[in-house]
């Protein structure tokens, strides 16, 4: 693929996203907004053990409320439906929206009430008598991962879910010839992106027309598939409905255990269903907690901070049942060294099942705390060497010339300057007075610190990570798709085949198009037709949808602007590739066809149509990943993502050493994500994206109790960051067109989340290093910095 | 029980139990579903409705408690329907959401200011919004929506080209 | 997470409150609710009957008794409270606590006597009673009660307010002094979060700067708010930052200070001595600047 082109018509302008007008009038239509006739409602008892066996459970009082149409318990449920898709090989990990005989962790959900209203729903979920043995159970990942712990799936023999060692390059060569080496522990505690927007979902069987209509807060591929596999459905019995709002997602809205118990309410009770989790089932059993993680590095450099080799070792807790966590230890595999050379890495993926919730697709799949780690190294280096730690990364940075660019693990990072972002963005910053701001705050006694993080976004999203960790997936393909048809009075339609959650896809759908026939795209219609009518499509995961949706968009409307050209060229009298075409007319040798025209021949004039043509003008494109063809080799390379977004993180941080609370003082973020399709929804998206980094950072965490107990079940325990806790951001940017795309855009609906967590931190550590401090787990709470401080200087022998 | 709400200047008689939020009674009682349930225990703010013109949580309130109180949701703030009032414009032109789940309730809470103080600071107006919890955009071009709606409503009425 | 059912009434006297109050032992009073509904919610709170006293107009009122002590209804809105002039100007410490309490659209509801009531440990309002030396007055069917701050809160989520009884109104003491400054400080882990530590400070300086009188409590660190006796020391000689840290560490040090998941007893501590004394320090420097505005 040529570069594409520098300027462009709509692409990259200043346009308004369209979703934003019926948000601000309250006109979203979200699950809770809509209902359907002799619509019921569900409430779940759950379990309040971490681990338990379920010895009986009685519905009996619970039913003779009034108003109460069902109570279903696992047993009834593990009848009629198969078990829930695990990502792994891992058959005998067997889950299903409610417990089995047995459930797992605090919260799991043993029953399901059904009632005319959710409150009543409540009432009668209080009556249900559930009666429980406890069984021992474990939460520490590192217990979890001993031969003899107590194993949360007996059938499965361990709790080792994935357990295995990449060697990518000679990893002990490199050691033995570095002259350093050093080895050290970062923590990512358990939280997640947490919508503001519960799960929920609309189920509704038509026993008549055998289809099941779902409707859902959902961000998920493979939906369809998995609620007709689940419900012995065919998969064209399930008619998933694609135009509903999604309030926030950001990866967690799988709610997959929710879908097939509605479901199979629904067909049980021939009424629609709806299932809303309340904030409390969401938080302790939405099975939508986020990587649980320690880090374990070495790395072997040079006395100069040139980095040879790594070696990871990822751990992380799952929680109860397999999902799709495991993956998130396979996804970073696409930048496991970051943007550096670094020249080989033994990476050990370890995920292990304890009796914790079950943890789901977050924001970046793993590789924000990845990133953080592979950024402490680097600070780490630099510290170990002396040298400056913006230093030491230009040292190791890709470098511009270099692309595209093989990392030891198989991927080509496709372009990038990463060099040029950094200068651009620390003069920008104005670096030295930077230092002199920190140094002042010093002065003034308080602890201040400067935090930088250099990161990749891999973007464009494909499965590798599927075939790579389970051989027995060979999947390889992971599509999108749209279709553009102008219909008879000559007006643009568009169809996109997903939900949305926010990301303005039918802002971007409509840019594509309007960008390839030179058409205004206010003009351009957007529908989401359910997934009957829909061509196949992986939804908005992996950063994707720029490349994907925008790729398939183009492609789509070039395909019809190619009709209209042969359409317009018969009539003109020329070969197609003679006549040009300009804002929808065509012309050639001094004579032009309006765009009506072309459309009245195409809709009417059926004699006047080149042979072979159809009526009409609709044009469809299904679009591959580019660059993603091969299944993994034997020694586990692949190519990952086709596209690597950058972006580089300046923050200046200030701590009252009594009080130990981090103030942002300055935040700077630079960032290439290539060609910009639009600049509100990227802008919206980094910005963001940091605010979520500040809260992984500084505030949230689903803390457990040694009782098993999940502590966060609140908005008053689990902390998200309001207006005060986010600083204003400051965005410097570059654009490093992608060869692999239509625009050259890049993915950015992770951005500023992959590397705030990572400078936040080394901003906190920058600080507390004259203190001889180091924090190596997040979230850094402020009590706990404080108490650190205070134990400092007592041995510093300071006053407190 | 018997209860009237008045919302957006029109009084509407409803019977419900008494353990009806606020918020549950206009989202289906009223089908005013433009205020939202994030949490249902006061923390996030989606459910901010005006009461009285001052920002309140519907979800903590019941609707009895409301008898005959002034109430404002967002689906009142637009003059005529198909427009928009001049702060939900200036949000769309910042775009100052994404999902737009917390979008009612951060206009009202920022209605409500601009009411009070039609020329506040930044610090002032994220001292506004700091109830109201947005998981999408990070606060930067709600911010930004709301300086633009205090800009224009500060040259409103004013010949074009006015400083 | 919808309520269990209930029984609401909504009675228009005090007297009538009272009498429904002792029919039905299962029966609370809601006056903003910003506390109790999410506790309803949650189903923690499983009141029988509620009895709304959001209507009854005795309870809303702001006055001045004496020039001596500024009385506030039960029924007043933070919101209101926090709009109203004389507050500021007779008692200047809870003028600078309202602002700290939660978040505007809890203060548009939410109640000077609700959160009185409720006494939670990191509560503001309650702090700034106690601080002042203020009182409570309480009416049951049978009698009117005056509780003395000290006497009124018993421990965590505890009054001295007998079952039956409904809080009428909150007094707070206005000091006559001409130069009187005031500071309220908080910290958590995000703005408007229930406090770690707070502190709260009331200073009256001479002509010379020399201190007239000076109270101090700390919040969050102990099961009720805490008036400092200590920093009756500082009376009589100007208020220097190592006095005021000397006589916060001297009391602080040897008090029971609670601990939870998110703060230690050792931070909350440390935190409470720092917070006291630069309370002291800011009300003070208020007070250097203030003429008097009464």
């Amino acid at each position: 693929m040529s570069a594409p082109p520098k300027s462009f018509r709509y692409v990259s302008s200043d346009r308004r996203v369209r979703e934003d007008r019926r948000f601000v009038v309250g006109k979203g239509r979200y699950i809770g907004d809509l209902a359907a006739e002799g619509m019921l409602h569900v409430a779940l008892v759950a379990s309040q053990h971490p681990a338990a066996r379920i010895i009986s459970v009685d519905a009996s009082r619970a039913l003779a409320l009034p108003g109460v149409h069902a109570v279903v318990d696992g047993a009834e449920l593990a009848a009629a439906v198969e078990p829930l898709m695990n990502g792994l090989d891992t058959p005998h990990v067997r889950r299903y929206p409610l417990a089995v005989g047995a459930t797992r962790y605090m919260g799991e959900w043993v029953a399901a009430v059904v009632a005319d209203t959710r409150a009543l729903a409540e009432d009668a979920a209080e009556l249900v008598e559930v009666e429980y043995e406890p069984l021992p159970f474990v939460l520490d990942p590192e217990e979890a991962y001993k031969p003899d712990s107590v194993p949360v799936h007996p059938a499965h023999g361990s709790n080792v879910l994935l357990d295995r060692v990449f060697n990518w390059g000679e990893v002990d060569t490199h050691f033995a010839d570095s002259a350093r080496e050093l080895s050290f522990r970062v923590v990512w505690g358990r939280n997640s992106t947490v919508p503001l927007e519960t799960f929920g979902v609309l189920a509704q069987w038509d026993p008549w027309g055998g289809v099941l209509d779902v409707r859902a807060s959902i961000q998920m591929p493979k939906y369809a598939d998995q609620i007709a596999r689940a419900l012995r459905l065919p998969m064209n019995g399930v008619r998933v409905h694609h135009d509903v709002d999604v309030g926030g997602s950001y990866g967690v809205k799988r709610g997959i255990k929710h879908t097939v118990l509605a479901g199979y309410l629904s067909r049980k009770l021939s009424r629609p269903v709806r299932l809303i989790e309340d904030r409390l089932e969401n938080m302790r059993s939405g099975d939508a907690h986020g990587p649980d993680r320690s880090f374990d590095i070495s790395v072997a450099f040079n006395q100069d901070g040139v980095v040879n080799s790594m070696k990871m070792r990822a751990l992380d807790n799952a929680g109860a049942y397999a999902g799709r966590a495991p993956f998130q230890l396979g996804k970073p595999i696409g930048a496991i060294v970051g943007p550096y050379r670094i020249k080989s890495v033994r990476y050990h993926a370890i995920s292990v099942t304890t009796n914790k919730a079950v943890e789901e697709a977050v924001r970046g799949f793993g590789q924000s705390p990845t990133n953080y780690a592979i950024e402490t190294m680097m600070d780490r280096v630099a510290e170990a060497c002396g040298l400056d730690r913006v230093e030491v990364r230009r040292r190791n940075l890709v470098r511009a010339d270099e692309f595209p660019w093989l990392i030891p693990s198989g991927t080509r990072y496709d372009s990038g300057d990463y060099h040029a972002l950094i200068d651009k963005t620390l003069a920008h910053v104005g670096w030295d007075a930077l230092m002199a701001e920190r140094d002042a705050l010093r002065a003034q006694g308080l602890l201040a610190g400067i935090g930088i993080a250099a990161c990749l976004e891999p973007s464009g999203g494909n499965s590798s990570f599927e075939p790579l960790l389970n051989p027995k997936n060979t999947t390889t393909t992971w599509m999108e798709s749209c279709r553009v048809n102008i219909d008879a009075l000559g007006c643009v339609n568009v169809a996109i085949h997903t939900t949305s959650s926010g990301q303005g896809h039918e802002t971007l759908a409509a840019t594509a198009v309007g960008e390839a026939l030179e058409i205004d795209p206010d003009l351009i219609r957007v529908a989401r037709p359910d997934s009957l009518s829909s061509l196949p499509g992986n939804s908005p995961v992996g950063s994707r949808m720029a490349i994907m949706l925008g790729g398939a968009a183009f492609h789509a409307a070039n395909k019809l602007k190619a009709k209209m050209i042969a359409i317009a060229a018969k009539r003109l009298g020329c070969a197609p590739e003679a006549a040009s075409y300009h804002e929808g007319s065509v012309s050639f040798g001094g004579q032009t066809l309006a765009w009506q025209q072309i459309v009245e021949i195409a809709h009417r004039h059926y004699h006047e149509l080149p042979s072979g043509f159809e009526p009409g003008l609709e044009a469809s494109h299904i679009m591959q990943t580019p660059t993603g063809e091969a299944l993994p080799t034997a020694d586990g390379r692949v190519q990952m993502y086709p596209c690597h977004s950058f972006e580089f993180h300046v923050v200046l941080v200030a701590i009252d050493p009594e009080l130990g609370k981090p103030e942002l003082r300055r935040y700077v973020i630079g960032h290439d994500c290539g060609t910009v399709i639009n600049p509100h929804i990227v802008k919206g998206m980094t910005l963001g994206g940091i605010a979520h980094g500040i809260g992984a950072a500084l505030l949230e965490e689903f803390v457990y109790d040694a009782d098993g107990q999940m502590m966060s079940q609140t908005f008053m325990d689990y902390l998200m960051p309001s207006s005060k806790e986010v600083p204003r951001v400051e965005i410097v940017h570059q654009c490093t067109p992608s060869p692999l795309t239509v625009f050259g855009q890049k993915g950015s609906g992770e951005s500023g989340y992959l590397g705030a967590p990572a400078a936040v931190s080394g901003a906190i550590n920058d600080a507390t290093s004259p203190l001889g401090l180091r924090f190596e787990k997040l979230p850094i709470r402020i009590a706990a910095l404080s108490d650190a401080v205070a134990r400092a200087r007592l041995q510093e022998g300071k006053q407190t | 029980m018997k209860v009237v709400l008045s919302v957006n200047g029109a009084d509407h008689h409803i019977d419900v139990e008494p353990r009806l939020t606020l918020l549950d009674a206009l989202r289906d009682a009223l089908r005013l579903t433009g205020a939202h349930a994030g949490c249902e225990h006061g923390v996030c703010g989606a459910c901010t409705v005006l009461i009285d013109g001052r920002p309140a949580r519907a979800c903590l309130m019941f609707a009895a408690q409301a008898d005959g109180l002034s109430i404002t949701t967002i689906e009142g703030l637009a003059s005529v329907p198909g427009e928009l009032s001049l702060l939900q414009d200036a949000f769309c032109e910042t775009h100052a959401m994404q999902c737009g789940y917390c979008t009612p309730g951060m206009i009202l809470s920022a209605h409500a200011l601009l009411r009070e103080d039609p020329a506040p600071s930044r610090e002032k107006i994220i001292d506004a919004i700091s109830g109201n919890i947005c998981r999408c955009t990070g606060y930067g071009q709600i911010v930004e929506a709301i300086e633009l709606a205090a800009r224009r409503l500060a040259g409103a009425n004013q010949k074009e080209g006015a400083a | 997470m919808k309520a269990a059912s209930f029984e609401y009434s909504r009675p228009e006297t005090v007297e009538e409150a009272c009498w429904q109050l002792s029919r039905d032992d299962d029966a609370r009073l809601i006056a903003g609710g910003q506390t109790l509904v999410p506790m309803m919610a949650m189903r923690l709170a499983r009141p029988t009957r509620l009895i709304d006293i959001g209507r009854i107009p005795a309870l809303s009122f702001i006055r001045e008794e004496d020039g001596a002590q500024l009385v506030i209804g039960a029924m007043t809105r933070q919101a209101d409270a926090e709009r109203e002039p004389s507050i500021a100007a007779a008692a200047p410490l809870l003028a600078r606590a309202l602002p700290w309490v939660g978040h505007a659209a809890t203060r548009s509801r939410g109640t000077i006597g609700g959160s009185i009531a409720n006494a939670d440990p990191a509560a503001e309002i309650p702090l700034a009673l106690a601080t002042l030396g203020g009182s409570v007055i309480a009416r049951t069917e049978r009698e009117t009660l005056i509780i003395a701050v000290e006497d009124f809160f018993l421990g965590p989520m505890t009054t001295a307010l007998p079952p039956t009884a409904v809080l009428i109104e909150a007094r707070f003491p206005i000091w006559g002094q001409r130069r009187i400054g005031a500071a309220f400080l908080e910290i958590s882990a995000r703005a408007g979060d229930f406090a770690y530590v707070s502190a709260a400070a009331q200073v009256a300086l001479d002509d010379d700067g020399r201190c007239l009188a000076c109270t101090v409590g700390i919040g969050g660190a102990t099961p009720v708010p805490r008036r400092l006796a200590a920093v009756a020391a500082l009376v009589g000689s100007a208020i220097s930052e190592s006095r005021a840290r000397d006589a916060a560490a001297a009391e602080i040090a040897g008090i029971e200070i609670m601990t939870d998941p998110h703060a230690s007893t050792a931070y909350r501590r440390r935190v409470a001595i720092t917070l006291a004394a630069r309370a002291i320090l800011a009300a003070r420097d208020e007070a250097m600047t203030n003429e008097a505005r009464r």
